[in-house]
């Protein structure tokens, strides 16, 4: 871990607001994009 | 082979599919990459100290809100003038990127200005052209929500995201517009003369091409998703009518 001074709790909370953000929107459209595309194939069993 | 081929959902589907994992993989690689070399393998800057390390993300979050709106503003002119559904999808699917990209600009933006300059938010010609460029992303998504049609929500989504793409510019070149405020004009350039130390340039570099590739990345799964819900509404609809 670099020394980051008195700096330390505004950079890390510069990167771990960055990173729940990142990973949030990543997560959200990996599980939408499975949950959607398993709807569909639903949907087009039924009525496709 | 013409770019509009790929107007065809199931072509752009068919296509995309197998690019996504690899753009993902090196959106990650560049990402990660750049932000270890950029946190434990740069100096500190001579009058920011550690701060400088916040650059990594910064920059590269408010280049992509910026840029994010103006791929909409592309796709959006295609849409009313081609009406192709799947670029009006693209633009929806693009809109959420945004909003994180603006969101991870303005945080980032308020933990450095803290103790640089005192504050964790002015005034200031950037940073207000900023926040309501963030207002116009999520009147953006609102507006597609809203409106049941999608062929209308996509009409009036184009419309308000020309008229946003007035902020984008500005928040781009707010800086030197008004030349004063807080915020510094722009860290980066292509002039050797002026752009920041070889040190900190190319992590950076490394860093703005993983949240380029992160972004090509979920655009390209998160229209595969409109164009899906798109198709499946479609069929409901077509159901209910037999």
């Amino acid at each position: 871990m670099p020394d980051l001074g008195d700096y330390g709790v505004y950079v890390l909370s510069a990167y771990g607001g960055a990173a729940v953000l990142l990973i949030g929107l990543v997560v959200q459209s990996v599980t939408r994009a499975r949950r959607v595309r398993a709807e569909l194939e639903e949907v087009e069993r039924r009525h496709g | 082979m013409s770019l509009w081929e790929y107007a065809n959902p199931k072509k752009f589907v068919a296509t995309t599919t197998p690019v996504i994992p690899w753009v993902f993989g090196a959106a990650l690689a560049c990402l990660g990459l750049g932000l270890v070399w950029g946190f434990f393998f740069t100096p500190d800057d001579f009058r920011q100290g550690a701060t400088v390390k916040i650059i990594y993300l910064h920059v590269p979050a408010a280049m992509m809100a910026i840029n994010i709106w103006l791929m909409m503003l592309v796709t959006s002119l295609v849409w009313l003038v081609r009406r192709h559904h799947v670029s009006a999808l693209a633009a929806r699917a693009a809109a959420p990127i945004g909003i994180v990209m603006t969101l991870i600009a303005l945080w980032t933006g308020a933990v450095w200005g803290q103790p640089m300059w005192g504050t964790w938010w002015a005034w200031d010609p950037r940073l207000t052209s900023f926040l309501i460029l963030f207002l116009f992303y999520l009147g953006y998504a609102a507006l597609w929500t809203a409106i049941e049609d999608p062929d209308t929500a996509a009409d009036l989504t184009s419309v308000l995201c020309m008229v946003g793409s007035v902020f984008a510019v500005l928040s781009r070149y707010a800086a030197n517009f008004w030349n004063q405020g807080l915020h510094q004009p722009a860290t980066f350039s292509l002039d050797a003369e002026t752009n920041i130390a070889p040190v900190f340039w190319y992590p950076a570099l490394l860093c703005m091409a993983g949240f380029v590739l992160l972004f090509v990345a979920l655009v390209l799964l998160r229209t595969q998703t409109e164009i899906r819900v798109r198709r499946m509404r479609a069929l409901v609809a077509r159901a209910a009518r037999t």
